[in-house]
């Protein structure tokens, strides 16, 4: 334990007494290689990240003149040929994703809620069958599932609208499966069973004793959906033909796509990039205080 | 006595009836156009005489001839090639790094270690274009950094979006986006090791390599079957990103991976047949790899436990 207690010191290493003498250069020596290998890390990840901040603050001449990480001039003026582009379809597109991924996540949190209750608090016929059907939904490529999706939607008539990018994403095997992990963990059956006796009806023991225990997890399950839903390209990409009801990732990639001949849409393209991603981080940061990254995986233990 | 048995005919029916509008959306939006793509891919259409007319496109039955088709289909076997090539340097270098930096967050006195897990875990808030996205001005020789640096320094400036360093290209944008979320997991099973677990090593003079190396990787072995597995399965999906990239360079055909042709076919030529079949074989060559791969470490494990 005295080891446990050295280790939080900052630069006590040395101040161990009763440990091996050879140790304490060595323990200091690797404490650093940790912090520089993850220092290196985080660089690596946030370069980009540092590159498309600066880039969007740079008018069109200084992107090519001036050094990559110097900071520009133009931002203001980029912001508002961005707003400008075409009547404004760049917020168009924000409030598209804003709305696939708000009421999509919402939805699909509604539906993995049930379902994981369901799977966790209830024995009956067919429940491991039900959730490894549902679970193998995982294994499907997106793209193997979307092309017959836009052929089977074309028939109803529904291909190039704001259902056909919303219902595809509702139901994520993912979310059930984090969802069954965290009921069975967050609802204890005697508690249920309590209810029952209390001639409480089913659907009340649900909603009034199990999801406030279960809120946490669909936090969880909401925002894993929000993200992967903001962050679809692939279905919007071959449901939506009418840019008006473009995602900001299709938006972006269309930009991009007439941008890559005229180096004039560049700074278009960093700036609605840099401006695409601020959402995301904000949540991110917001969030992260709360919002247990451990769920995420903590199912894997189980 | 009515009202227990109309109660416990509640409790029966109540997981089903929770359990419905997840059923309804797998049917209609898994099960359905799975189906769909399956019997899609045994038909054809044949055309009778020029083509013109409402009747002269008819759809038939073509057997296994669409299979056929696209197993001697050079180019699919090609963009199969390309995305083995792709994932042998993704999946290594990306599960190596998420370890890596999981260990690291793990060891004693490491400092600034929520900061940099933060850092390293923000990709995954990016999307897949937008990084490809950002990643490829970086590889632009006009606005990238790392050009710039070169060009002082006098030394060579390779392409980075041409031949084999576009293999390079492509598989950094996808490390940069991954490794955060698998470093997650793997650090989430090192911190559920009861630290008594290998105090007793360290009382006996083990250095902290020694102690990763020989009780906290084989610890989270079963976590890194699950990043590898979930891993596999993205590389082969791979998609978004030299779709992306297709505007920056050439060297990105519109049938690079195999999911790109599958599109190509289906939208761009119009054979949704064959586009349903090679769709089928992809997914049939996920199915069989995944649970391949986890019958062979199940296997593994078992072998463990029992020496």
């Amino acid at each position: 334990m005295s080891s446990l207690a050295v280790g939080k010191a900052d630069t006590a290493a040395d101040a161990a007494p009763g440990t091996d003498r050879s140790r304490p250069p060595l323990r200091r020596r690797i404490a650093l290689i940790p912090t520089v290998t993850l220092l290196l890390g985080a660089l690596y990840c946030l370069l980009p990240v540092a590159w498309v901040v600066i880039a969007a603050t740079k008018s069109g001449s200084e992107l090519f003149s001036t050094f990559t990480f110097l900071p520009g001039t133009g931002f203001t003026d980029n912001f508002a040929d961005l707003s400008a582009y075409r009547d404004g379809v760049y917020w168009q597109w924000m409030g598209n994703s804003a709305l696939y991924a708000g009421l999509g996540a919402l939805l699909s949190t509604v539906v993995s809620a049930f379902s994981g209750y369901a799977l966790a608090i209830y024995r009956f016929r067919g429940r491991e069958a039900m959730f490894n059907v549902l679970l193998a939904g995982v294994l499907m490529p997106p793209v193997i599932l979307a092309i017959p999706q836009y052929l089977l939607l074309a028939k109803a008539d529904l291909t190039d609208s704001y259902l056909s990018v919303l219902l595809p994403q509702i139901l994520s095997p993912y979310g059930v499966y984090l969802s069954r992990i965290y009921a069975a963990a967050a609802v204890p059956a005697d508690v249920v069973e309590a209810g029952r006796m209390d001639g409480a009806s089913e659907w009340r023991i649900f909603t009034r004793v199990a999801l406030p225990m279960m809120v946490p997890g669909m936090v969880t399950v909401f925002l894993f959906q929000f993200v992967a839903i903001w962050n679809n390209f692939l279905l919007p990409y071959i449901m939506l033909s009418d840019d008006e009801r473009f995602p900001i990732t299709l938006g972006l990639y269309t930009l991009l796509e007439q941008g890559a001949n005229t180096p004039a849409l560049y700074t278009l393209v960093i700036t609605g990039a840099f401006l695409a991603v601020l959402p995301l981080v904000a949540l991110f940061l917001v969030i992260q205080r709360f919002w247990s990254l451990d769920l995420l995986s903590g199912a894997v233990k189980s | 006595m009515t009202s227990t048995s109309r109660k416990a005919y509640g409790v029966k029916g109540a997981p089903y009836a929770f359990l419905m509008p997840a059923t309804v959306l797998f049917l209609l939006f898994f099960a359905l156009p799975i189906g769909y793509a399956v019997w899609l891919s045994f038909r054809k259409v044949k055309v009778s005489g020029l083509g013109l007319g409402s009747g002269a496109r008819k759809e038939v039955w073509a057997g296994l001839e669409n299979y056929t088709d696209a197993l001697t289909d050079n180019e699919l076997v090609a963009g199969a090639l390309r995305v083995l090539g792709y994932g042998c340097i993704v999946v290594p270098v990306m599960l190596g790094l998420a370890l890596l930096f999981a260990l690291m967050l793990d060891s004693e006195k490491v400092r600034l270690a929520p900061v940099t897990r933060l850092a390293i875990f923000l990709p995954y808030a990016i999307p897949g274009v937008v990084a490809a996205l950002l990643w490829g001005f970086l590889y632009l020789p006009d606005v990238s950094p790392f050009y710039f640096v070169l060009e002082k320094l006098g030394l060579p400036q390779p392409d980075l979006l041409d031949g084999g360093p576009l293999y390079l290209a492509l598989s950094n944008i996808a490390v940069w986006g991954g490794t955060g979320f698998n470093m997650i997991v793997i650090y989430t099973s090192l911190q559920a090791i009861p630290t008594e677990v290998y105090e007793a090593a360290r009382l006996d003079g083990a250095t902290p390599l020694q102690i990763a190396l020989r009780i906290k990787i084989p610890m989270v072995a079963p976590s890194l079957v699950l990043t590898f597995f979930f891993s596999i399965i993205a590389t082969l999906q791979v998609f978004n990103e030299p779709t992306t990239l297709k505007p920056l360079t050439n060297s990105v055909s519109t049938t690079w991976s195999p999911l790109m042709k599958v599109y190509q076919d289906a939208f761009g030529k119009g054979d949704i047949y064959a586009a349903a079949a090679q769709a089928t074989i992809i997914a049939l060559a996920t199915l069989l790899l995944s649970f391949g791969f986890l019958r062979a470490a199940n296997r593994r494990n078992k072998q463990e436990a029992s020496r």
